[in-house]
């Protein structure tokens, strides 16, 4: 081994071109048009912005934000309970959905519309639902009740629940037809055995199709905390942040920063999510490589 | 005509306790829309569950663009068209060319470039967005289509480029081979035998890549701003600007907006659910 490297540094090396066979002098040409769309617009940007957030009076003035603590823990909120409340829903209706009735294949097509219309129309259009005065939440209240509705967006809780729900709106669709896909592909000799042997509902749950769907759900779950991360249009659209700023998260905390020109503040802002944000992308990207 | 056994009509009705919300709760925000795009504003501002006197006036106010806020709807439209057609050919281009090169021709440090992909595609895109307009900026390219192009194209190239190179890696290697012992060279295999085969998987992508463009709000209103440069989503988040907006009108441009998407997403419906739900989570 040692003899041919070093015969090799003696030899004068030829030219790249004669090393290379012409597939992959092609591989190369083909390859290059990616790459320079990712050094452009993933390295140079995240690499600037890292620059940008290198000075530490940035953390002081962020540990010293009311708003920054408060977006924290909103995201917080909004991945821990959200997410898990939306993968759960997700995963009871696979089960739904896995029914063979016609009028179910029709609901499935219908059920699907949110994912696949646009977002700021639905959630503007949600938006109106809830005004307080003209708002068709609170005129029904009214009708049956008597009574006069809640401001809905005016109070934070009701509001970032309310953003949460948005969310759950927009992607359940999504999750739920990937835990179908997993639930049609466990063997359906098994649950015909199990009715044999006169399993009950829960028990056909628990040692079947939990079983064969547990890795997915897990991966699902990981995969949806991420990309909520970046869900800016739920919160920005139904609420703007507000009432005072008390319902931000990071995505729109970011922007916030942005848009008043501290540019340096909301970078980081997202450095600061990274702890959390590596280990949850580290983890998928190994499970995804394998 | 056997009539279902008790235990045949409680499965049922178990079945619609779970339909019946799960329709309502699909359908109202939708429903909600298109009825304020059918009512008068009067009608709209009543909570009426339906109008009193329905009417297609809003849709005539978008299409003679007789309001303040409508006034470039037509080059609104267009610019939203061009953007999502332009990130839909350039991504499919990128996509295709970079999985043809990791998957069948082996290309050295292909592996690598994949996983730098697949990290891109878990940044989470508003944290992107955040240094990408400086960049924009610095590039000079703000206020230009190229910047929002680049952008989606940014984002939609490491998927389209990962479920492009798992669906390459299951064509038989056998093919390429019989290829390369007929004499053809590597562009012929990629044009003659390649494409053909990956047809349903480009299908799938571009229709992705279309959808995401058109719809992408947040880059769509941090890199553009001039009125005649928007897209249509950004020009109804600036409906919001004025204290009495007409709410009617934006609902009515919305609803016209999400139309294309719905369109294009039942057309390719078949791909689409192959295609990307067998990318999305590997299982």
């Amino acid at each position: 081994m040692a003899i041919t490297l070093s015969g090799d540094q003696a030899m004068p090396s030829p030219p790249l071109s004669s090393r290379l066979t012409p597939a992959q002098v092609w591989g190369i040409v083909l390859l290059a048009p990616y790459l320079l769309v990712f050094l452009a617009f993933v390295v140079y940007p995240v690499g600037y912005g890292l620059w940008l957030a290198r000075a530490p009076e940035n953390y002081v003035a962020l540990y010293n934000d009311p708003i920054f603590a408060r977006a924290a823990v909103n995201t917080l909120i909004f991945l821990v309970i959200g997410i898990n409340i939306k993968m759960l829903i997700a995963l009871f209706l696979s089960g739904f959905f896995a029914q063979q009735r016609t009028w179910i294949k029709w609901l499935s097509v219908i059920f699907i519309l949110p994912w696949a219309v646009p977002s700021i129309p639905t959630i503007l259009s949600v938006r109106f639902m809830l005004n307080p005065e003209w708002g068709m939440v609170n005129h029904l209240i009214f009708t049956l009740t008597g009574d006069d509705g809640p401001n809905w967006l005016n109070d934070p809780t009701v509001a970032l629940t309310m953003a949460i729900a948005v969310h759950i709106w927009k992607s359940l669709p999504f999750w739920t037809l990937i835990l179908i896909t997993g639930r049609l592909a466990i063997s359906h000799d098994l649950f015909e055995a199990a009715e044999v042997d006169g399993a009950s509902w829960w028990q056909k749950f628990r040692y079947i199709t939990w079983p064969s769907m547990q890795t997915l759900y897990v991966t699902c779950t990981l995969l949806s905390m991420i990309w909520t991360l970046g869900d800016f249009n739920s919160v920005y659209l139904l609420t703007g942040g507000g009432p005072a700023d008390l319902t931000h998260v990071l995505a729109t905390l970011g922007i916030r920063y942005l848009r008043l020109d501290q540019l340096s503040l909301a970078m980081a802002s997202i450095v600061c999510a990274m702890p959390f944000v590596l280990p949850l992308v580290y983890f998928m990207m190994k499970r995804l490589s394998r | 005509m056997k009539l279902p056994t008790l235990r045949e009509v409680a499965t049922e009705a178990r079945l619609l306790l779970i339909g019946i919300p799960v329709f309502l709760w699909t359908m109202i925000p939708i429903y909600h829309m298109f009825l304020f795009a059918i009512s008068p504003k009067e009608d709209a501002f009543s909570g009426k569950l339906w109008p009193d006197h329905p009417t297609l006036h809003n849709f005539s106010i978008v299409f003679n663009q007789q309001h303040y806020f409508l006034r470039d709807f037509y080059v609104q439209f267009w610019n939203s068209t061009l953007i999502a057609a332009a990130v839909g050919v350039m991504t499919l281009f990128i996509a295709t060319a970079a999985a043809f090169s990791i998957s069948r021709l082996r290309v050295p440090g292909g592996r690598i470039v994949m996983n730098l992909a697949l990290f891109t595609y878990f940044i989470p895109a508003a944290f992107l967005a955040v240094p990408m307009y400086r960049t924009m900026a610095n590039y000079g390219l703000l206020n230009n289509h190229w910047s929002l192009i680049l952008a989606m194209v940014t984002i939609a190239s490491p998927y389209a480029i990962w479920v492009l190179k798992q669906a390459s890696d299951k064509l038989p290697v056998e093919l390429d081979e019989a290829a390369v012992m007929d004499g053809a060279t590597t562009l012929q295999i990629f044009r003659l035998v390649y494409l053909p085969l990956m047809m349903p998987s480009l299908v799938a992508i571009g229709t992705y890549a279309v959808l995401l463009a058109w719809n992408e709000y947040l880059y769509a209103f941090l890199l553009l701003s001039n009125d005649r440069e928007i897209t249509l989503p950004v020009a109804l988040g600036n409906f919001l600007a004025a204290d009495d907006s007409p709410w009617e009108l934006l609902m009515t441009t919305g609803f016209i907006y999400a139309l294309p998407p719905a369109a294009i997403y039942y057309a390719f419906r078949r791909y689409m659910v192959g295609g990307l739900t067998a990318g999305a989570v590997k299982s």
